[in-house]
């Protein structure tokens, strides 16, 4: 689990009341082949380097956090309480897989890792991420990613 | 989530999603996307099982060799662990059941709490060496002071830490309820506690729960519709409603 079934009657209603953008049509990039991709994460997980500006209702721009980035100096200031934390508190790569993803450069499943990935905070409406999407589009082409992997919270 | 993968292939990179609510992934039909059917919060399933973790990495990472989208994928693998019954015989044993004087309030009651597991918080920290608690820039026991003065006649008026009183309301209820569940990694069965167990306690056993409680009657009949919609939604998890008898359907209601 979870499955939507498997939450309670509130919970149920709440998700599928939410409203959701309407895209007339799916956009298709055909990658290179993954084992030679240079791979970034976005999360929307309200993540964050230690010191650096907490999320807040409603936050459309995102924060950077460099590949390098020690797992004790990340933070999660998400403005939801609807998700459990206990697991990112154990392990940041529950939510963010940067070791794995790291691991699978080294073993050449993935051709390299960005220098820097991402993170938004998810509660915001998607329609008010797109100007700060394209943005980091120009960032991540700059960084010479080739595929993006998006991780919810 | 799905948004972004709109957004990000049309400027030309390809992306792959991770799902945690299929049914807002079908609406939006972003172009690659795995279905898991994980607790949200854990979108890699599994802390501390890299296998599996690599697994659903994997799975993800194999969605940009599909010829053409959008695609959704179902995960076929449940986490271990997930569900209640699995944790059976393992319940977090800090228990807060010494009596307490009779008119000890409840901000002393938190200040007492908070003292009595600081050093289970202190042991995880050490063995984790990371903490999630700290979004605020405060000290533990300053979070406390900061939300019990909500419930006072006084609630705070100051930018503190850069942050507006109702920005530093959200995150002190974060950095309190994180320092609670920290500190009850730090008792021997650790993070074999299950998610469901540490709710359990948090929100039957402690005086945080009692503030959050709290703080939701108080905020919701609010003037500030920023504070109400707080109140309604980012105090009292939706989960945690039945267990305190609340159906507070908010977003049916118009005028909040």
């Amino acid at each position: 689990m979870v499955r939507l079934t498997d939450f309670d009657d509130i919970s149920q209603d709440y998700y599928t009341s939410m409203e959701m953008p309407h895209f007339a049509s799916t956009p298709w990039v055909t990658p290179k082949p993954i084992a030679e991709a240079r791979v970034a994460i976005i999360s929307t997980a309200g993540l964050q380097r230690r010191g650096d500006r907490p999320f807040s209702v409603n936050s459309a721009d995102y924060r950077l956090l460099p590949s390098d980035t020690p797992a004790a100096d990340l933070e999660i200031s998400h403005i939801s309480t609807n998700f459990d934390r206990s697991g990112f508190q154990q392990d940041h790569n529950v939510a963010l897989p940067i070791d794995r993803l790291n691991e699978f450069a080294a073993e050449g499943i993935i051709g390299s890792v960005a220098s820097i990935h991402y993170s938004f905070m998810g509660a915001t409406h998607p329609d008010k991420l797109e100007r700060a999407a394209s943005q980091l589009a120009g960032l991540l082409k700059q960084d010479q990613v080739d595929a993006v992997l998006l991780v919810p919270i | 989530m799905g948004g972004l993968g709109h957004y990000l292939e049309r400027d030309g990179l390809a992306t792959a999603s991770i799902s945690l609510i299929r049914l807002h992934t079908e609406k939006i039909r972003p172009p690659r996307a795995l279905w898991v059917p994980f607790e949200l919060g854990r979108p890699l399933g599994v802390p501390h099982d890299a296998a599996f973790q690599s697994r659903v990495l994997q799975a993800t990472l194999d969605l940009f060799a599909e010829p053409e989208g959008p695609v959704l994928v179902d995960y076929p693998e449940d986490a271990p662990g997930s569900n209640a019954g699995d944790m059976e015989g393992l319940a977090c044993p800090i228990r807060f059941d010494t009596p307490a004087a009779t008119d000890e309030t409840l901000k002393m009651a938190l200040l007492r709490e908070i003292q009595e597991l600081r050093p289970w918080y202190d042991l995880t920290h050490e063995r984790r060496g990371r903490t999630t608690v700290g979004v605020t820039g405060l000290d533990i026991e300053e979070v406390a002071r900061t939300l019990t003065s909500w419930l006072t006649l006084s609630p705070p008026s100051d930018v503190v830490n850069g942050q507006v009183p109702a920005a530093m309301l959200k995150l002190a209820v974060e950095d309190l309820k994180a320092f609670y569940f920290e500190a009850a990694a730090g008792q021997p069965q650790g993070d074999e506690i299950g998610s469901k167990q540490l709710a359990d306690w948090f929100w039957e056993e402690t005086s945080a729960a009692k503030l959050f409680l709290a703080l939701r009657e108080r905020l919701i009949p609010n003037d500030d519709p920023a504070l109400r919609l707080f109140g309604h939604n980012s105090v009292v998890p939706r989960v945690e409603w039945a267990r305190f008898g609340i159906d507070d359907r908010w977003w049916h209601k118009p005028s909040i």
